[in-house]
């Protein structure tokens, strides 16, 4: 198939609700981090781009929400025309200029604070990382504590990014600043906002 | 791509566009992921006026879905105007079952009230908000709210709530309450009596605040810490009423009094009509309440 094809098809069937479904699957996810909020597979991007993170992308962006793709996503013309045709987004320049950015391969990415944090005044300006992880049970396990959580939640992404504990705990201080983070599989969304704190296992 | 072959079909699916769905999503991601924070949106022009709960109706448009169930209350009650026309509203553009039931509703849209009956995990509350911004009465420029909220700089509101005491020997506000979230920033609850603002503490539902003329969205995720200000020698209280619901006897609700003649004989009832009309199938009964329950059930409010 040519780049003009696969551009073009494996949006959504039923753009008004799909988006719907996938905007309350994430909402769902961001308002109780750590829960897995099943996700059928309604867009077929071109690979490596996932089926849940351009569904995502089809959903939340738009010609107002500069992307980022990370290397492994960049290198493919084919994805850039597709979020193109479907959602009109412009690509970032920089990380720091993206409001969401696209990670296939969350092990190899750039550090947390690369992206745009927000302002102190308008800490809502900041990145949105849609990190597509293998699956959420087989890496380290994390234990969450923070709002939306009413004790505490595991899950346990694998391929997560190098000093990912380290680096959310500085992204925690950095509060009201700081990324969210939506963790995509094929089954579904999990949510890291940046309220959510990571409890570590004391030895 | 409104698929049903009715009237709506000159309206996308829940009125707005879709672009203007993705922006109110985006902007109410952001309000999740930082709790009591206001997140400016581009509020669009909708088919009612400013005041009438323009905020809460795009937040809800933008969330809604086909197999949603919504309550709409106007100061706890289903079958007054604003309730109704937007409950008709969005039976309207987007054709989803509507409810008076609030244990069945998926989502509850409210102007200043939060339902007697608790509410559980998986619920919505999306809140009409007027003035968003908890500091707008005390300092009018939003440059320096702004830059206050940044430096979380909220020495003025306590010295608002000190004044109160100093003049009235108690805190008077009793209404839009203020409320600091999970320990950071002060929010606005929205008018509501402030007996509601412990409903709001470690809510299992997730509270979203729409505020249309101000084009603010708001947000409070479940689980949430959600404290109202106070001070060590004068903690906060809610309101207590002396005498229970005058239809259906209940005690520790919130009451509304009404005025039933011009010789100043009046009677408390609950607020949450569908709280109260709840306890009297159940065969509860205040001193002025009818011997049969006459509401016909399962009828549309104010049909």
């Amino acid at each position: 198939m040519d780049i003009a094809a696969q551009s073009i098809e494996g949006g959504f069937a039923d753009p008004v609700f799909n988006a719907q479904t996938v905007f309350r699957a994430v909402m769902d996810a961001m308002a109780r981090p750590g829960s897995v909020q099943p996700l059928p597979g309604l867009a077929r991007p071109p690979a490596p781009l996932s089926a849940t993170s351009g569904a995502i992308a089809l959903a939340l962006c738009d010609n107002d929400t500069p992307l980022w793709l990370d290397p492994a996503l960049h290198a493919s013309a084919a994805i850039g025309s597709w979020l193109g045709f479907h959602t009109g987004a412009p690509l970032a320049n920089t990380p720091a200029d993206a409001h969401f950015a696209f990670v296939a391969t969350p092990a190899e990415m750039m550090a947390l604070d690369g992206f745009s944090q927000g302002t102190q005044d308008y800490p809502d300006r900041s990145t949105t990382l849609i990190l597509q992880v293998g699956d959420l049970t087989s890496g380290t396990p994390l234990l969450l504590e923070g709002p939306g959580i009413e004790t505490s939640a595991t899950i346990a992404p694998a391929q997560m990014p190098r000093h990912f504990v380290e680096q959310w705990k500085q992204n925690n201080k950095r509060f009201p600043r700081g990324v969210d983070i939506v963790l995509a599989t094929s089954e579904g969304v999990a949510c890291l906002p940046r309220t959510t704190r990571i409890k570590t296992m004391e030895a | 791509m409104t698929a049903q072959p009715t009237d709506i079909a000159t309206y996308n699916f829940a009125y707005l566009d879709e672009q203007t769905k993705r922006m109110i999503r985006r902007a109410i991601l952001k309000g999740i992921a930082i709790p009591g924070y206001q997140v400016p949106f581009a509020s669009r022009e909708m088919p009612m006026p400013y005041g009438w709960g323009t905020g809460g109706v795009q937040v809800t448009a933008s969330i809604i879905g086909p197999d949603d169930v919504l309550k709409v209350i106007d100061q706890g009650a289903d079958d007054t105007t604003n309730a109704v026309s937007i409950r008709a509203f969005f039976k309207k553009v987007a054709n989803v079952t509507v409810t008076t039931d609030t244990a069945t509703a998926s989502i509850i849209q409210t102007r200043h009230r939060i339902p007697e009956h608790p509410l559980t995990a998986g619920q919505v509350l999306v809140y009409q908000v007027p003035i968003p911004e908890p500091l707008r009465f005390l300092e009018p420029r939003e440059t320096e709210t702004r830059k206050m909220h940044a430096l979380e700089e909220y020495g003025l509101m306590h010295v608002k709530l000190y004044e109160d005491i100093a003049k009235h020997g108690r805190i008077a506000t009793t209404y839009a309450y203020p409320v600091k979230v999970e320990g950071r920033y002060v929010m606005d609850p929205s008018p509501t009596p402030k007996f509601d603002n412990p409903k709001m503490h470690r809510s299992p539902a997730l509270q979203l605040f729409g505020a249309g003329r101000e084009k603010r969205i708001y947000a409070v995720p479940p689980f949430t810490d959600v404290v109202s200000l106070d001070f060590e020698d004068h903690p906060f209280e809610v309101q207590t009423f002396d005498q229970p619901c005058a239809l259906c006897a209940a005690e520790n609700v919130y009451l509304d009094e009404v005025i039933l003649d011009d010789h100043g004989g009046h009677m408390f009832v609950c607020s949450d009509t569908d709280h109260c009309e709840k306890r009297r199938e159940e065969g509860h009964r205040g001193h002025l309440a009818p011997e049969t329950h006459l509401a016909p059930a399962n009828m549309e409010p104010a049909q």
